[in-house]
């Protein structure tokens, strides 16, 4: 392949929104409540749309006869480079708006440089996101707030689920050698430039929801490079269960 | 917030394009108003059916009384000189 490091580069961005979509998507008819079942179902679908544009893409850099669904369905679990923060389970509702927010400050602020991409595909599926995920990070701040300054016990379990995903999110801010080329070359965003401000406005919405901001600073990494927690072949094994028992199938 | 009974019911209503009137679209449970807003928003608007979204709490719409439909509207029936029909409307009007 001519240009492997876009290639990867886009899949790196594009598996984050596909298996958090499919971790949403799983809320399908089990949401907490008919509406916010409907607007995590919603949200899935966003992202879904998202992965879409991403691999249609990645599909013409590799310029060989893979398909986006062949990207999407059919590698193996150490060839899908998301972070591992957005395969962790939906344990309850606190865990799954905690996942949800802890991504969504990121990918927002991700999206906001990625539009300055010089490469105007990228840039312009940046700038086409980006409204979504605005109202995303909205939703999923607006539930941290009204979770954490809650009840007792909804307080317990926001706090329980921001302790338990904690140790996921410094990953955000590594580098690949795809992503290291990329930022190199004015196509791919400088991540490590992004942490300090995403800490700070974590912190700031934590401290308005009266959480508190975790101190541990032991992380887990791994995903970006396809060394995955235990629960991402679960999901594997549901997504692409379809094209494996019957290939190629269609409707 | 736990206790998904304690969620008042709300009616929403949305303005499909702009100058034209909100319109009712259903209803929904949500705590307080903003939440109703993103409800309604996720609910009712996400195959762009809107540009605005209106909610109240159900609780604050007085309703007419069923039972008193007889002399609410009965008394309107036969007084076809109240509507605007002998008026013949050019085509370009639309939305009347």
């Amino acid at each position: 392949m001519k240009n492997e490091n876009l290639y990867n580069y886009i899949l790196g961005i594009a598996d984050n929104s596909l298996i958090l979509g499919q971790r949403l998507g799983e809320l399908t008819g089990h949401g907490p409540s008919l509406e916010t079942d409907i607007a995590c179902t919603n949200i899935s679908l966003d992202l879904f749309g998202q992965v879409r544009s991403y691999f249609q893409y990645a599909t013409k850099i590799a310029g060989d006869d893979r398909t986006e669904d062949d990207i999407a369905m059919l590698r193996k679990e150490r060839e899908y480079k998301n972070v591992l923060l957005v395969e962790q389970p939906n344990t309850n509702f606190a865990y799954t708006m905690a996942r949800q927010f802890l991504f969504d400050v990121y990918h927002l602020a991700f999206l906001a440089e990625l539009q300055k991409s010089t490469d105007l595909t990228l840039s312009a599926i940046a700038n086409k996101c980006i409204k979504e995920v605005s109202y995303h990070e909205r939703f999923s701040s607006d539930w941290i707030k009204r979770l954490g300054d809650g009840t007792e016990e909804s307080k317990a379990k926001m706090q329980e689920a921001i302790d338990g995903l904690w140790t996921y999110t410094d990953e955000l801010f590594h580098q690949t050698e795809a992503d290291k080329a990329m930022v190199a070359e004015g196509i791919g965003v400088d991540v490590t430039k992004l942490k300090d401000a995403y800490y700070a406005r974590v912190s700031e919405i934590l401290e308005e929801s009266t959480l508190e901001t975790p101190e541990s600073k032991w992380f887990q990494k791994g995903g970006k490079e396809g060394i995955h927690t235990e629960h991402l072949g679960y999901l594997l094994a549901e997504l692409q269960y379809m094209q494996r028992a019957y290939p190629n199938m269609e409707w | 917030m736990s206790d998904k009974k304690n969620w008042p019911l709300w009616e929403v209503f949305v303005r499909s394009k702009n100058g034209l009137e909100h319109r009712h679209c259903g209803s929904l449970h949500a705590a307080d108003e903003d939440m109703a807003l993103e409800n309604a928003r996720d609910v009712y608007t996400r195959r762009s059916e809107g540009v605005s979204i209106w909610v109240v709490k159900s609780k604050n719409i007085t309703a007419s009384n069923p039972e008193n439909n007889g002399e609410m509207f009965e008394p309107a029936h036969d007084k076809v000189y109240r509507h605007p029909t002998f008026y013949d409307l050019p085509d370009e009007v639309k939305h009347m």
